[in-house]
């Protein structure tokens, strides 16, 4: 569904992104890890068209949409969520989810009754009069995947929805994104809650100083040497095995 | 909805009455300018209440349409009913102008401002110079009292225009707050990044809004020079009209359906007690507008409008959307 071929962008002399080549299939749920600063945030950027990449291509449903504006990204069925959130502050969550129900509804009353089923079954139901601005961390979180989904996408691109949740919002956030698979929409999510990714992602994809490093499942991520020492530092590997290798001598 | 179109209805009958109703001239006279500021703020509410986007330029969409009436009734003797829409496109052309330049380039906040600002005045330079305009001498429509003329000899026709204009205005923007236009220009007040993610094409939205503002301001200049028939660049461009167009919808609610008609009257209300405390002072009425933007600015940022419906929703024990 979503194909990135050697896909760079730097700023200035940093290389965010390095000759990143991933897929997305049709139908998964796909996480992308990696250390603070590793370049996921970036990657989806340029993915969303918010960025232009300086190389590579971006293919979705079979279409070259790099350098395409967002806007033109999001109808053909791309919608993302922003990690740092960004409500429309001064207006009610309703007509927030209402400006993403509008892409393929002109009318404004089907507009806010689709933004109202949306909220109800992202569990804003309760919340659906009140100001955005007025929304805690969680809200607004629950918010930002709302106002992507109401846009009808095919691939929902979601950046850190879950950090900054306590346990118990996170087990319901889990449970939201499931069932938005359920319904037929493949999604591609940025994570450092690795409760949710193991819960969650089919494919892992792990990025570190702009550079893909692994890929597979939750489990063999985990069990990858490359993969704990771009979170823990070099030789962290081998340190962890001698001293589980100690323990199970003693 | 309903309710706020009952709401226009009353207001426009409430206002049929008053040249049946008010004895004096001088108070008739006073309503009809503040349904004229009005106008003028509705347009300016339109970008820059809902849209976010703020002018210090509306001058150059009601010169516009003041001068384009004009000219073509005085050098080409086209009616002025029939100029009337043209000086509404003309006025909406150079609104679209302004905003292809300047949204192209991503200017916003105070760069925009600024940008209109300087249209406005290169229009005032401009207006100086060719003879078309009648240069600094200014541009005089020949009397001619008549309805078909668009002039009229009882004060009255032209009450009843101005009040057809508010009401035109009054409908646009109601259509515009349940629309997914005005969604999307609302979205764009707001977040532009958020809207693009949404696909909202931020570009082509405010470009919208900045024509449709510029026509409305075009209605009110042509209205203007079938009033006092007589233009000159200073009149038409000058920052007056612009500072009366931010104005207005500032002190009354911006982005707000009523709020421009309750700024226009409040503004204009304390323009004459200060006129009566003070006399007739030149430049004073401007002091005066300064400081209560200031005033305004600082304390009620959500205007009249949008204090009343604070206090209101606490009256009535904390009201949803208070």
């Amino acid at each position: 569904m979503l194909e990135v071929e050697g896909v760079s962008k730097s700023f200035g002399g940093l290389r965010a992104v390095a000759d990143v080549t991933m897929r997305v299939e049709e139908g998964s749920i796909t996480a992308l890890i990696g250390p603070n600063g590793a370049g996921k945030t970036t990657l989806f950027a340029t993915i969303s068209g918010f960025l232009r990449p300086d190389a590579g291509r971006v293919r979705f449903l079979g279409r070259d949409i790099a350098g395409l504006p967002p806007e033109r990204i999001c109808r053909l069925g791309l919608a993302r969520t922003f990690q740092i959130v960004q409500p429309f502050a001064g207006l009610s969550v309703r007509e927030n989810i209402a400006v993403g129900a509008h892409l393929h509804r002109p009318g404004r009353a089907q507009a806010l009754a689709h933004a109202e089923l949306i909220g109800r079954q992202i569990g804003m139901g309760r919340m659906l009069d009140q100001p955005a601005g007025a929304l805690t961390i969680a809200g607004r979180k629950r918010l930002e995947l709302a106002r992507a989904l109401a846009t009808d996408p095919k691939l929902l691109l979601l950046d850190e929805v879950m950090a900054g949740l306590n346990p118990t919002e996170i087990e319901e956030i889990v449970t939201v994104v499931r069932r938005i698979r359920l319904a037929g929409v493949t999604i591609l999510l940025i994570e450092h809650v690795m409760q949710a990714v193991v819960s969650l992602a089919e494919t892992t994809w792990v990025l570190s100083d702009g550079v893909l490093i692994a890929r597979g499942s939750p489990a063999e991520i985990a069990a990858d040497p490359k993969v704990v020492e771009a979170y823990l530092g070099r030789g962290a590997a081998a340190r962890l095995a001698g001293r589980e290798g100690g323990a199970a001598r003693a | 909805m309903r309710r706020q179109l009952l709401a226009i209805v009353a207001f426009l009958a409430a206002m049929a009455l008053v040249p049946h109703l008010v004895g004096s001239e001088f108070w008739r006279n006073w309503v009809m300018m503040a349904l004229f500021y009005a106008l003028l703020g509705q347009a300016w509410n339109i970008l820059g209440g809902y849209g976010g986007q703020f002018s210090f330029g509306h001058a150059a969409f009601f010169g516009t349409g003041a001068y384009c009436s004009a000219i073509l009734h005085v050098h080409y003797g086209v009616n002025p009913w029939i100029a009337l829409p043209a000086a509404g496109m003309a006025a909406g052309l150079v609104g679209a102008f302004i905003g292809f330049l300047s949204f192209r380039y991503g200017l916003r906040g105070s760069y925009f401002a600024l940008v209109t600002l300087a249209f406005a005045e290169v229009l005032r330079i401009l207006a100086n110079t060719v003879p078309i305009t009648g240069k600094g001498v200014g541009l005089l429509i020949p009397l001619d009292p008549g309805a078909a003329n668009m002039q009229f000899a009882d004060r009255t026709g032209y009450f009843y225009l101005i009040l057809a204009f508010v009401g035109l205005a009054l409908l646009l923007t109601l259509w515009l707050e349940h629309s997914r236009f005005g969604a999307r220009l609302v979205a764009v007040r707001e977040n532009e990044d958020a809207a693009r993610a949404l696909g909202v094409d931020v570009f082509r939205t405010k470009l919208a809004a900045i024509t449709l503002s510029g026509a409305l301001a075009g209605l009110g200049g042509s209205y203007y020079a079938q009033l006092f028939l007589y233009l000159d660049p200073g009149i038409a461009y000058g920052p007056a009209i612009s500072v009366e167009a931010l104005l207005v919808p500032i002190v009354g609610g911006m982005g707000t359906l009523f709020g421009p008609l309750l700024g226009s009257f409040a503004l204009h209300g304390v323009s004459e007690l200060a006129k009566l405390a003070f006399g007739e002072a030149a430049g004073l009425d401007l002091a005066l507008y300064g400081v209560l933007l200031v005033l305004m600015v600082m304390f009620m940022p959500n205007g009249l409008f949008g204090m009343g419906r604070t206090t209101l929703a606490r009256l009535l024990g904390g009201g949803r959307d208070a």
